[in-house]
């Protein structure tokens, strides 16, 4: 009887071990090894497993704990938004991260398709701007709107938002995003938002620029403001060129 | 004798593992309650969820870090967190002499908090999952109306340096989870739907009851005050801010 006791003693206290090692082991997946090219023929790309360069034949080194995409984000600064590497679907149904928009001076706002009060401003702050800005310039340009009602505003109704309010040109891209990744994007930014019914949102109505590297320039303030500070920093990162 | 030799082993271990395991986490029963500030509908539901018994602690962080070197305080960009990110460790992984291993880790940004709780399967909570948690004192699941309840509170604005406090040194309250008060603030996953911000004034399209500090003590009494503080601080941070008496803790939701 006694050594039956201990026994379930010592079983209940395993138990307790067992769970505990459990949690440990889900966070380890983040710890990947890649190997890539000494002489980076490929570029640096980065291989999962140990073997040697197709085109040179040298062995792969191994580059600790660094995963393939900050490899790859090597020239992006520090400040830079392509930091983030949530992934987005745009109003013509294509999957993207904002890395993919490199290159172009950004243009960004948070709307939702069903807002009534603020959004049709804001919208038309952003068509306003775009018309004061030569068609030279435009081609450096991309306007974004990123919804920060990402159930409601599916793809298709960003597409048909974008044809009713004649947004549809190649400047114009709608990300659609998820909860979280909404939220991430809306605290880099500083943008503050909340859901008060299905359809209604409160939000900060703030216009940023961001340079050709990700990196925030300028943000407006407000609706119906003096865009003029805007316009000037859009043309001087556009004229760079 | 023997069997008291046991049962002190048996308790030992129970103790240990218990500070091993700094995860455990308990069943919130989810309910419906008028959070005093947040949103414009007065009620709201909460489903059932767990939530970590205290806040993650500076032990626990640095063995995550360990493991995401990328978020390393010479590592982390510039875009994720402020000069203020783990200012006080001696290293990127090593805590300075003062700070106990116990006590709640703090100056860290909402991104990395957020990482965290990802990494563990798990998520911040939202403002109203942990207002909801909160509003419990020893004995009941809402004390807000308690004058014991907001004295405790406010009592705690007034001490300095609780974040240099291990975690559980403050009360147990009634859902089994510690720390919510008395220790240090915490992250929530949307801290940035609180519009109260100086900015709220003009760029913000819909004026909120939290327009200005005179509206919640005027109008109510400490209740409304104490709450009042934590949606504040919400309103005014910023998601890379690393501040020394903010830290967190996770949720999970039940998988049915």
């Amino acid at each position: 009887m006694k050594y039956l006791k201990t026994i379930l003693v010592l079983l209940f206290i395993t138990l307790l071990f067992a769970s505990c090692k459990n949690d440990k082991s889900n966070s380890k997946h983040d710890d990947l090894t890649v190997y890539q090219c000494p002489m980076k023929c490929e570029d640096g790309k980065t291989y999962d497993a140990f073997g040697s360069c197709p085109i040179c034949k040298m062995d792969l080194k191994a580059i600790p704990s660094i995963s393939s995409k900050t490899v790859n984000a090597d020239e992006i600064s520090d400040e830079s938004i392509f930091n983030l590497t949530s992934k987005w679907n745009t109003e013509e149904g294509k999957t993207i991260q904002l890395e993919d928009l490199k290159g172009k001076t950004l243009v960004m706002v948070m709307i939702y398709t069903t807002c009534k009060a603020a959004c049709p401003r804001l919208v038309a702050d952003m068509r306003n701007i775009e018309a004061q800005i030569p068609n030279e310039n435009l081609k450096d340009l991309n306007f974004i709107l990123v919804s920060i009602d990402p159930e409601t505003d599916t793809p298709e109704r960003l597409k048909a938002f974008a044809i009713e309010n004649f947004m549809d040109d190649e400047q114009w891209t709608f990300l659609q995003g998820t909860k979280n990744s909404v939220r991430e994007f809306a605290n880099v930014l500083a943008v503050k938002y909340k859901q008060i019914t299905p359809m209604d949102f409160s939000h900060s109505n703030i216009i940023s620029v961001f340079n050709s590297g990700g990196e925030l320039i300028h943000q407006q303030e407000g609706l119906g403001v003096d865009n003029k500070e805007t316009i000037q920093t859009i043309l001087d990162l556009t004229n760079k060129k | 004798m023997k069997s008291i030799l046991r049962l002190i082993i048996c308790l030992m271990l129970l103790w240990f593992t218990k500070a091993n395991c700094q995860s455990e986490m308990v069943l919130i029963k989810g309910g419906t309650y008028t959070p005093l500030y947040g949103r414009d509908s007065l009620q709201v539901t909460i489903s059932d969820f767990q939530m970590d018994v205290y806040p993650v602690t500076n032990e626990a962080f640095l063995e995550f870090i360990k493991k995401n070197p990328k978020w390393q305080r010479s590592k982390i960009k510039k875009i994720f967190a402020d000069a203020n990110y783990l200012i006080n460790w001696k290293s990127d992984i090593e805590l300075n002499k003062n700070q106990s291993l116990k006590a709640p880790i703090t100056n860290i940004s909402w991104f990395v908090a957020n990482d965290y709780c990802e990494c563990q399967g798990k998520r911040l909570p939202t403002i109203d999952e942990w207002e909801y948690v909160a509003m419990a004192n020893k004995t009941l699941a809402d004390a807000r109306t308690l004058e014991s309840y907001n004295k405790y509170i406010l009592g705690w604005y007034e001490k300095p340096k609780t974040f240099n406090n291990n975690i559980g040194s403050t009360f147990k309250n009634y859902w089994g989870v510690y720390d919510l008060h008395g220790l240090v603030w915490e992250w929530t996953s949307d801290f940035n739907s609180v519009l109260v911000s100086g900015e709220s004034r003009k760029d913000v399209d819909n004026d909120s009851n939290l327009f200005c500090g005179s509206a919640a003590i005027g109008a109510t009494d400490l209740m409304n005050y104490a709450a009042f503080m934590r949606y504040a601080i919400r309103g005014s941070v910023k998601a890379k801010y690393g501040l020394k008496n903010l830290g967190f803790r996770c949720v999970k939701d039940i998988i049915e």
